[in-house]
């Protein structure tokens, strides 16, 4: 179990990324060393007066299913909107594959990084096809906006987030569980190595919810490196490769869910009394919470 | 899941606990009633408190008695009733379209009250208030019913198309009555006052008939609050806690109606207050619909008196239409508020 | 440029397996243009109701040439718009006729595509130049030139210009707070706008019955006496603003996905934002300069252009057609069919709220 406060660990995560070439979006990860394509640096971010996280610095291992997890307001969607750089750090830095991220132009991030925020919008009367397709808009130009690129990444992108049945639909028509796919599906028409999501299983229901994880495990495997936050501790536990721990703005614990969720953490994170067992399906750590009335079992 | 909407219940909203509301309820209204105490007591001539208080209760025939029963009495009583109509109207209807832009005025009643007005003087000579008043409520009423009509369904209204529907149908009148009004020289002079808003020379038999209908509004509209709460969080959470959409939305568009067609009325269209009071109110309160009411209720008519009152302190000894000053006394607190706080959407 | 693939779209038309001839059901017909550096996707319904309103503004623009006091026969316009007649047809139709029509046109499309930037960018169907102020301000602008200078025409123009300025930049820098919210900017605008509008009725309450009315007839906007000098400029200044508009389209329409999404797909959004307001504002600015504020067309226009294209979000084009085409029927209107002549601001009102009221009552009844 690796715990640390989040502090102190910039030197193991930041020199040797720099040999990957920036001008390479595609460069295969795992040829490289370095652990990690896109890392957070001694960084102080936070909204206008008020610091959510001082001095934080984190990795996102590469080809991992990284998951946030820590209680409400603990700093996670700050973090994740520091990876995408919808924030800049007052200090610091966010490094993507080796270089500054805020050094990239606007557009060269967004065909490397890729984010489904909480807040999207669908505009009124648009298409399920019409609205993946906007994903592609990192790669268009003026005169260059549905190149057959366009539509083949389009159609893959509904393929893999089994939308393709509902390409022709109005987006309000659709169930709280088939919209979350389209989203999916247009952040992943935008064809990035990292992908990055803010709460995806919000509002969906149970089966909605495992579908979908499922769906980012399959793209965890066939190479994409995704961050999620989330707040369901046993999905996390049970489909993340990689978990972060945050607490006020600062890691708590990183690893691999079955060495690092304990009983101990989760008391420490969450102030939540319970029982660790293992996942009686897949063997990963499984959160009881012991609740109020109850000592120990 | 269940942590998520515990978080979405209160939407960016600072909420207070109930205590501090209440408080801060208690404080309103003893603003309000200093500012109806000091309506009566400044003026052209500034009068002791000692002769208000005689005035109302044991009046003579003393000029200043006069003055303050037949003057400024009735311009503070109507000030207080249409700044509360305007108030709970405004909290209505942001409340049923979730727009920031929406005011009362938004479905038609502005423009259905100035247009019957200007036929009432253009066309048919109407000289006196109380003439052109039920013009101007009757002519809020069958515009706001069209509207209500244009933006519905059979599956119910779509606040969106309502609120374009109203600005339609407000564009169509407006068009119409400026015409009229660029034809015949006589309305336009009329009408340039009467469009500024104004609570004076309303004498109080003018209010009269029209309360009973604000006092069922004013029930209507916090019997409604409940289900527009739930509404808030979405049309399909709403219909789960059993909420009618439709019987909720058609009940505050008749409350509404009746508050800001009642208003304009009185005292022609004031604009600012019924669309400023309730963003106010909700970032002092929260999404609470009862509370905004509330606040509104109380908030809305001291904007209102402490614009009369210095509308007859600025330009002394000429006074400023109530209707121009709100704006300038409201619209720099509402700026203030929105840099400052992390403001709450609807 | 050929037109390759026209993609029908039946809900059941899934993409087959051979690579040459997949494609993405859009639900709705798409023409897709690819050849050498263009790669376009166009909407069939859009380019339908473009080509019917463009027709449709060929009609009126004939119509508007022949009849007037003086009638023109049809040949008579041909002759005299290929340099055939001389004397007072020549006059009437090339002097007078023509850069009234051109200036409806040009500064119709105008409005259109400043009141679709800033719903698209407000996503919000209420939000048009207005809300930031400008109308109010160019108001202020002109009533104080009128009331307090008494000021020539072109001076009316430059305190209007100045005034409508003046108070979106106030509004823009008030509203402004580590970048522009849009929601702050909903209210400081109607703030703004309110004290303006106040001070606005009590100008007008201190003025006297003719300026009154002087500050009224400029305030509903008209065409009367356009020149060919204002429509040259007037078309020039619209034509440069009109291509930051087209270059500012891509990122404005993924802008309606929300600041963050916008942002995650490489769109600067505090930039695009204000370089959004700079120009729709410009716009408006324009052609309040040359006309006084034609009312609503910014409002109504890109209302009336999605639900007959039914595009999805606030399209730029089609609200440009929809536009011109309105501000052309109703000059027409106001100067040839309404009992007295009237501005024309006066019948866009009218005649575009009253086709948007009778597209929604259609488009509820369709609903049913």
């Amino acid at each position: 179990m690796s715990t640390s406060t989040g502090t102190d660990r910039s030197t193991t995560s930041n020199e040797p990324s720099t040999m990957l070439d920036p001008l390479v979006p595609r460069a295969p990860a795992q040829g490289a060393q370095e652990p990690s394509r896109l890392h957070v640096d001694a960084a102080t971010i936070g909204y206008d007066k008020r610091i959510v996280s001082e001095r934080l610095s984190v990795a996102i291992p590469d080809q991992s299913f990284t998951v946030i997890v820590g209680p409400n307001a603990c700093g996670k969607s700050t973090l994740l909107r520091g990876l995408s750089r919808l924030l800049k750090p007052s200090e610091g830095h966010v490094i993507l594959d080796g270089a500054d991220i805020s050094s990239y132009k606007t557009k060269e991030v967004a065909r490397r990084v890729g984010l489904l925020p909480q807040t999207a919008i669908a505009p009124d009367g648009i298409t399920v096809a019409d609205l993946v397709a906007r994903g592609r808009y990192p790669y268009q130009g003026m005169l260059r906006q549905w190149t057959k690129t366009d539509e083949e990444a389009v159609l893959r992108a509904m393929e893999a987030a089994a939308v393709t049945d509902l390409s022709g639909q109005l987006v309000d028509e659709l169930s709280g569980g088939q919209r979350q796919r389209v989203w999916v599906a247009m952040a992943l028409a935008q064809h990035t190595d990292i992908l990055l999501l803010d709460e995806p299983t919000t509002f969906l229901d149970i089966t909605h919810q495992v579908e979908l994880m499922e769906l980012f495990t399959d793209l965890n495997h066939v190479g994409h490196t995704l961050v999620a936050v989330l707040h369901d501790l046993n999905h996390a536990a049970r489909f993340g490769t990689h978990l972060i721990a945050m607490k006020d703005g600062a890691v708590v614990a990183e690893g691999a869910p079955s060495e690092i969720v304990t009983a101990e953490l989760v008391e420490e994170v969450f102030g939540l009394r319970c029982l660790v067992v293992p996942d009686p399906v897949a063997g990963t750590p499984h959160v009881v919470p012991l609740g109020r009335d109850r000592d120990r079992p | 899941m269940t942590l998520q909407t515990a978080d979405l219940g209160v939407p960016g909203a600072f909420t207070a606990p109930g205590t501090r509301r209440s408080i801060g309820l208690f404080v309103a209204l003893a603003a309000l009633v200093a500012l109806l105490m000091l309506s009566l007591i400044i003026g052209s001539k500034m009068m002791p408190p000692a002769v208000v208080w005689d005035a109302l209760f044991h009046p003579s025939g003393d000029f200043d008695h006069f003055a303050i029963r037949d003057f400024r009495l009735p311009r503070t009583i109507v000030g207080l009733v249409v700044g509360m109509a305007l108030g709970v109207s405004g909290a209505l209807i942001q409340a049923l379209t979730r727009n920031p832009l929406a005011g009362p005025g938004i479905l038609g009643v502005n423009a259905g009250a100035s247009f019957a007005v200007t036929v009432a003087i253009g066309l048919l000579g109407v000289r006196d208030v109380r003439g052109y008043m039920w013009f101007a409520f009757a002519g809020a009423l069958v515009v706001t019913i069209m509207v209500l009509l244009l933006g519905s369904t059979r599956r119910g209204q779509s606040p969106v198309v309502m609120v374009l529907a109203g600005v339609c149908v407000g564009a169509v009148l407006g068009g119409a009555g400026s015409a009229l009004q660029l034809i015949n020289p006589d309305a336009f002079d009329q009408m340039r006052s009467w469009g500024a808003g104004s609570i004076l020379g309303r004498p109080l038999d003018v209010v009269w008939p029209i309360l009973p209908f604000f006092a069922g509004a004013l029930v209507l509209a916090f019997a409604v609050s409940g289900p527009l709460n739930a509404m808030a969080l979405g049309d399909e959470l709403a219909v789960a806690q059993g909420v009618s959409l439709v019987r909720t939305r058609i009940l505050a568009i008749i409350a509404l109606t009746l508050l800001a067609g009642g208003a304009t009325a009185i005292a022609g269209p004031i604009g600012f207050v019924g669309l400023m009071v309730p963003h106010v109110a909700r970032w002092i309160v929260g999404p609470d619909q009862r509370w905004i009411f509330a606040y509104s209720m109380l908030l809305a008519p001291s904007l209102l008196l402490a614009s009369d009152i210095l509308g007859r302190i600025v330009m002394h000894p000429s006074e400023i239409p109530v209707g121009i000053v709100t704006a300038f006394v409201g619209a720099p607190v509402l700026i203030l508020l929105v840099r400052r706080r992390k403001v709450s959407g609807l | 440029m050929t037109t390759r693939g026209v993609s029908t779209s039946t809900r059941s038309s899934r993409a087959t397996r051979s690579p040459e001839v997949r494609r993405v059901d859009f639900g709705r017909r798409v023409v897709v243009v690819r050849r050498g550096w263009v790669a376009m996707r166009f909407e069939w319904r859009s380019v339908i109701v473009c080509t019917a309103v463009a027709v449709a503004v060929v009609v009126m623009s004939v119509l508007a040439l022949t009849t007037g006091s003086y009638q023109i026969s049809v040949s008579q316009v041909v002759s005299a718009l290929t340099g055939g007649e001389t004397g007072l047809v020549h006059d009437i139709v090339v002097e007078w006729r023509l850069p009234r029509i051109a200036a409806a046109l040009v500064f119709g499309s105008a409005l259109g595509v400043s009141g679709a930037i800033f719903q698209s960018m407000l996503r919000n169907p209420l939000a048009d130049p207005g809300i930031i102020g400008f109308s109010q301000g160019s108001y202020t602008g002109a009533l104080i030139v009128i009331l307090v200078v008494n000021g020539s025409y072109l001076q009316l123009v430059g305190g209007a210009v100045l005034g409508g300025m003046a108070t979106a930049v106030l509004v823009y820098v008030l509203a402004y707070r580590r970048g522009v919210q849009g929601f702050r900017l909903i209210i400081v605008g109607i703030g703004v706008s309110a004290m303006l509008g106040s001070l606005n009725t009590w100008l007008m309450l201190k003025a006297s019955l003719e300026q009154a009315m002087a500050a009224a007839a400029w305030g509903a906007g008209s065409l009367n006496g356009v020149s060919w000098d204002q429509v040259a400029i007037g078309g020039t200044v619209i034509g440069a603003l009109l291509l930051p508009a087209g270059i500012l389209s891509g990122p404005m329409r993924q802008m309606e996905l929300g600041d963050d999404a916008a942002a995650s797909l490489g769109v600067r959004v505090a930039a695009t934002r204000l370089a959004l307001v700079v120009v729709g504002v410009a716009l408006t600015a324009t052609v309040t300069a040359a006309s006084g504020p034609i009312a609503f067309i910014s409002l109504v226009a890109p209302q009336i252009a999605r639900r007959l294209a039914r595009t999805a979000g606030i399209t730029l084009v089609p609200a440009a057609f929809v536009g011109a085409l309105l501000c052309l029927t109703a000059d027409y209107i106001a100067q040839h069919i309404a009992p007295t002549p009237l501005p024309v601001g006066i019948v866009t009102v009218v005649l575009g709220g009253g086709y948007l009221g009778w597209l929604l009552f259609t488009e509820a009844r369709r609903r049913l």
